[in-house]
């Protein structure tokens, strides 16, 4: 699904991804942890072409999407802010993203799902911080597209919704899609994760099930053998 | 492109300070001519006011819709669209929406106090055109600097720096230069320096069409030759629109190796 060769990006002084090679095949749920700085976002956002890399090629499905844009229809991205134009409702922002993208929207459901309907009148400026992330997830969901990119989906969220976005993640893995996450909740990942791909100073430190990991560190808790990977 | 130009303008209408623009000159121009009872001083004092006014509004904000709107950019730089596509559709809804404010602000009182009946109208249309033309030039500025400058202070910084460069300081050091080489004929080196500014240019532009020329002496008969002539207008006009192509290119330019 995704191929990635000797990728390399700094910014000025500071290198940020060093001669990565990395391949995600398709289906399934991969975990992409890492400490704080170790690129987990830079190389999410070399994948959306939000950053430019320096060296190296991305593609997907075997096709290179280094200065294009439009393989972004089959690709559904939730960001890490969830920070909209305040003047703005959510229902005339979930029209708008669905305006933006040529394909069909089931909001709906997913409306319904996070119980956002009382909200749906209300201008995005007024809404907390977890009902913001909730409408982020609607937006990032309601498409149907074989690659979804979570930078870190939990962010403000309630138990409650915590469990509605694990169930829909799930559903969502069973239809076979690719599903990218960062994270930094490691029950979160223990809990929804097939495969963990963890960068440490811009490269691929390892890449495995998270019984591989526990195996490797001789941890039981996916939260130590974490730690014990990036003090080794 | 279209539909990002119809959002970003969709919110500019609905925020605040589109209001407060467009009311200012709506009362600077019902003000103005109740003041003035004449519509061709109205015309000369707008211009000093616009001149100054829409260059600074411009970039205040070009500069403040681009840092603010940032994280909502992101949002659309994942989605199926261009990148110039974004940025384009950004900058022409600002400016559209700022020139929308002025030209209605203005326009609406001076036709309330006759403009059709007066033969005003071809200045006052000059003054709009070339208010239209600041707001464009300026928010193209704008966003360069944007562009290039990551921390949003140094950003506004930078911005409030260069109108004051062109608005103020370019003039002192026009004005000294002058004084210094007063022994030379000035008239081209004038006129060169004056298409370097777009400000300047826009209004010796005006002032030349109201015909105060006499007031300039030397330079302003060497000026007056050459804008008063319809091929002096054609000029001016195109080098006003450069003033907009050159910094709307070195977007597009700019973008293609900027990271969010």
């Amino acid at each position: 699904m995704i191929n990635i060769t000797n990728l390399s990006k700094s910014f000025g002084k500071l290198s940020v991804l060093e001669n990565l090679d990395l391949e995600i095949k398709e289906g399934g749920i991969f975990a992409i942890l890492g400490p704080n700085g170790s690129g987990k976002t830079t190389l999410i956002k070399c994948l959306l072409g939000m950053v430019i890399p320096d060296k190296g090629t991305i593609s997907i499905n075997d096709k290179s999407i280094l200065k294009k844009w439009d393989y972004r229809n089959e690709l559904n991205y939730l960001p890490q802010i969830a920070n909209f134009p305040a003047n703005l409702s959510v229902n005339e922002l979930i029209d708008m993203v669905k305006d933006l993208r040529p394909k069909t929207a089931n909001e709906t459901e997913l409306i319904a799902h996070f119980g956002l309907e009382p909200f749906l009148k209300k201008k995005l400026g007024h809404l907390s911080g977890g009902t913001k992330q909730k409408v982020n997830i609607v937006l990032t969901f309601m498409f149907d597209s074989q690659l979804i990119i979570l930078d870190e989906p939990t962010t403000g969220l309630d138990p409650v919704s915590l469990i509605h976005l694990k169930e829909l993640i799930r559903r969502e893995k069973e239809k076979g899609k690719t599903i990218l996450i960062t994270s930094h909740i490691m029950s979160f990942v223990d809990d929804t994760a097939d495969e963990i791909v963890f960068l440490l100073d811009g490269k691929i430190y390892f890449k495995g099930s998270v019984s591989q990991l526990k195996e490797r560190t001789k941890e039981t808790n996916l939260e130590n053998a974490i730690a014990k990977l990036i003090t080794e | 492109m279209l539909k990002i130009l119809k959002y970003s303008i969709y919110d500019l209408l609905r925020s605040r300070w589109s209001y407060v623009y467009f009311l200012f000159y709506l009362l600077l121009g019902f003000v103005l001519l109740f003041l003035n009872n004449d519509v061709n001083k109205a015309v000369i004092t707008l211009m000093n006011v616009i001149i100054v006014l829409t260059p600074l509004i411009g970039t205040i904000f070009g500069i403040m819709y681009f840092y603010n709107s940032k994280e909502f950019t992101e949002l659309l730089l994942a989605q199926p669209i261009k990148r110039s596509n974004i940025f384009m559709g950004q900058y022409v809804g600002i400016s559209l929406s700022l020139t929308l404010s002025l030209v209605l602000g203005l326009g609406i009182p001076f036709i309330v106090y006759g403009l059709f009946r007066s033969a005003a109208i071809f200045d006052f249309t000059l003054l709009l055109v070339v208010a239209s033309f600041l707001n464009f030039i300026f928010v193209a500025l704008a966003y360069n600097i944007a562009l290039s400058t990551e921390n949003k202070i140094k950003g506004f910084g930078y911005a409030i720096l260069m109108w004051l460069f062109l608005a103020v300081v370019y003039d002192g050091l026009f004005l000294i230069s002058l004084i210094a080489f007063n022994d030379y004929p000035l008239g081209k080196f004038s006129l060169i320096a004056t298409m370097f500014n777009p400000i300047d240019l826009s209004r010796i532009l005006i002032l030349l069409k109201l015909d105060f020329s006499a007031l300039l002496g030397y330079t302003g008969a060497v000026f007056k030759e050459f804008f008063g002539t319809a091929f002096g207008m054609v000029m001016s006009m195109l080098v006003l629109s450069l003033w907009v192509i050159l910094p709307v290119l070195n977007i597009n330019r700019k973008l293609r190796k900027k990271d969010f």
